[in-house]
């Protein structure tokens, strides 16, 4: 069972129920679960959707869109149904904050669903689960269950008059499916390859129906915000950054963990007070913000907010919000090439420049850690990547590309170091294997 | 339904799965999940598994392996028993992912998608499975460990190897 940890400067919302046993119905309930599914059931959808653009609430897979502007691209009128789709598809690495929502709190996941369904008018919602999440997916099936038992899914849910359906659906090993478009081709029993947008998903969706397309912590945040009041769940955060997040901190950090923590909190702090600081007493070297695809911070950039508009400004992304501390002892390269190794058994292959661009990639990495560059390797892997930019379908290629270029950029001497024949300095694991 | 067909699946995953195709507003969602929870139960997919899924849904065998081999966790020769798979991803490599997966190869014998001569075991490296803030994680078929050490190594194998002796 993973560890749970705790900070005094954690705002506990989303993680309130945490460690309680609201996996089960009746203490979900007793903790004052589906009363804002309730609310919303008798309130309509304007006001669900108002309440949402007030809470400031944005996405939390990683694009930081705002969830009440979302639902409110779907159209009130349409031929096709609509549908909710929760992606808990969670791959990111250094991302695990889903894992502790669809283990200790799954109902809230469902009631967001719920809540979402009624904002814009769908009658179905599907909360996809990666494969490798097997023994959650069962946590979270059962949670279902027992909300149909309720009478809290189904023909009239809570006695209404309104209809709404819960399937929990499993994935199969594919980083690319959490990407929305991928997801929808998936739960359609399909191989996991992008779409081209527009039409954005809002519009024609799954099985060609408006849809949408929330990540599991956005869902399991909306009952609780709206609990509040979207006003009062925006004030917890900072400008424009509605409320708190999930940050998970991971790597060379002396206590590792899932912490609730408001937007806009210090990533200083977060590094050297909520988590203890670097492991052994060691130097901070690099800082990924926010999961594997966003550039790398270095020691001296990390006197900023942790929010979606304060990252970027920064020059990386706020992303999935798993934060990895890298210590003074860590191969620069070779974190690339792990990195780039992955993108690169990852990237579906719809599209040619992520295709070619992350083989290529690893393949210079791969000879490149291994003592076997040139100086022009540099500039070509920096060239590689900055042509993978925007040129994709989906943000996969761009998810590769831009953490290459952060490393190349802000660690070239650590490449150069790696020259001519030289082995790496580090000598951590110099024959990472070319799978 | 063929003599095969009838054997291929226990009675219990045959009903799992004719109530999956029907739950869906499309049948063909049901392939997925019906892939994966046929393969937890007759090891991989078998020619016969895929004749079977294709005709449940009612696409061709061959659409059928189109998709299957997209997706990492589905394969088309049997693993071992225990399929043991080592996360050696960013935050998983920095608290010691590679010494764990190393450990494993030394001790099984057997490298990357290698299986025992007993098939008791089979060693993976994986991409992230989600357990980051409890690195270094491994997935024994769907069972986590967290929190690892090169140390714990023997002792997961010998918690597998007593499981198979009590025929769990």
């Amino acid at each position: 069972m993973p560890r749970l940890v705790s900070h005094p400067d954690e705002v506990k919302i989303v993680t309130s129920r945490f460690g309680k046993g609201a996996a089960k119905i009746d203490t979900y309930l007793e903790l004052g679960g589906y009363a804002s599914a309730r609310k919303a059931l008798a309130e309509g959808a304007e006001w669900i959707i108002n309440e949402m653009k007030a809470s400031g609430l944005r996405g939390r897979g990683g694009a930081g869109f705002p969830t009440g502007m979302k639902w409110s691209f779907v159209p009130k009128q349409s031929a096709k149904p609509k549908y909710v789709l929760v992606n808990g598809d969670e791959s990111e690495p250094g991302t695990c904050k889903d894992h502790l929502i669809f283990l200790h709190d799954p109902h809230a996941v469902i009631e967001g669903t719920i809540i979402a369904g009624l904002a814009i008018g769908a009658k179905m919602g599907f909360i996809y689960l990666r494969g490798e999440y097997r023994y959650l997916i069962q946590i979270v099936e059962r949670a279902v269950a027992e909300a149909y038992e309720r009478g809290f899914l189904g023909k009239s849910i809570f006695g209404s008059e309104t209809e709404f359906e819960v399937i929990v659906q499993t994935g199969a090993g594919a980083y690319e499916v959490g990407e929305e478009s991928a997801l929808m081709e998936s739960l359609e029993g399909k191989r996991g390859v992008p779409r081209i947008k527009p039409p954005f998903p809002a519009v024609v969706g799954l099985y060609g129906g408006p849809t949408v397309i929330n990540n599991a912590e956005t869902i399991a945040t909306v009952p609780h915000a709206l609990a509040m009041g979207g006003a009062a769940y925006a004030a917890v955060g900072s400008e424009r950054n509605g409320g708190t997040r999930l940050f998970g901190l991971s790597g060379h950090i002396e206590r590792p963990g899932v912490y609730e923590l408001p937007m806009g909190y210090s990533l200083r702090k977060m590094i050297y007070e909520v988590g203890g600081g670097v492991r052994g007493g060691r130097k901070l070297k690099a800082v990924v913000p926010g999961g594997s695809s966003t550039p790398v911070l270095l020691p001296e950039e990390i006197d900023i907010g942790m929010d979606f508009d304060q990252v970027g400004k920064a020059g990386s992304m706020l992303g999935s919000g798993g934060v990895v501390v890298i210590d003074d002892q860590t191969c620069m390269v070779e974190f690339a090439l792990r990195t780039i190794k992955f993108y690169q058994h990852e990237s579906c292959g719809w599209c040619i420049p992520c295709r070619e661009g992350t083989d290529w990639l690893k393949k210079s990495l791969t000879r490149f850690h291994a003592g076997f560059g040139t100086e022009k390797d540099i500039d070509n892997i920096q060239y590689i990547a900055e042509n993978m930019m925007g040129r994709t379908f989906c943000p996969l290629g761009d998810a590769a590309a831009m953490p290459t270029l952060g490393f190349v950029k802000k660690f070239r001497k650590e490449f150069e170091e790696h020259l001519h024949g030289k082995p790496c300095p580090y000598a951590h694991h110099p024959e990472v294997e070319l799978v | 339904m063929s003599a095969e067909a009838m054997t291929l699946f226990s009675p219990e995953l045959a009903a799992r799965l004719d109530a999956l195709v029907e739950r869906y507003p499309a049948r063909r969602s049901a392939l997925i999940p019906m892939l994966l929870y046929a393969q937890d139960e007759v090891g991989y997919l078998s020619d016969a598994v895929i004749d079977e899924v294709a005709r449940r849904i009612g696409i061709t065998p061959l659409d059928v392996r189109n998709v299957a081999t997209y997706y990492s966790m589905l394969r088309f020769q049997p693993a071992g028993k225990f399929n043991v798979q080592v996360c050696t991803n960013i935050s998983c490599m920095l608290r010691g992912g590679y010494k764990i997966f190393d450990r494993f190869q030394e001790r099984l014998g057997i490298g990357h998608k290698g299986v025992t001569a007993d098939g008791l075991f089979s060693l993976e490296e994986v991409e992230c499975i989600g357990a980051c803030c409890w690195a270094p994680a491994i997935q024994v078929n769907y069972d986590f460990h967290d929190e690892l050490t090169e140390e714990q190594v023997d002792a997961i194998l010998a918690q597998y190897r007593s499981q198979n002796a009590g025929g769990r």
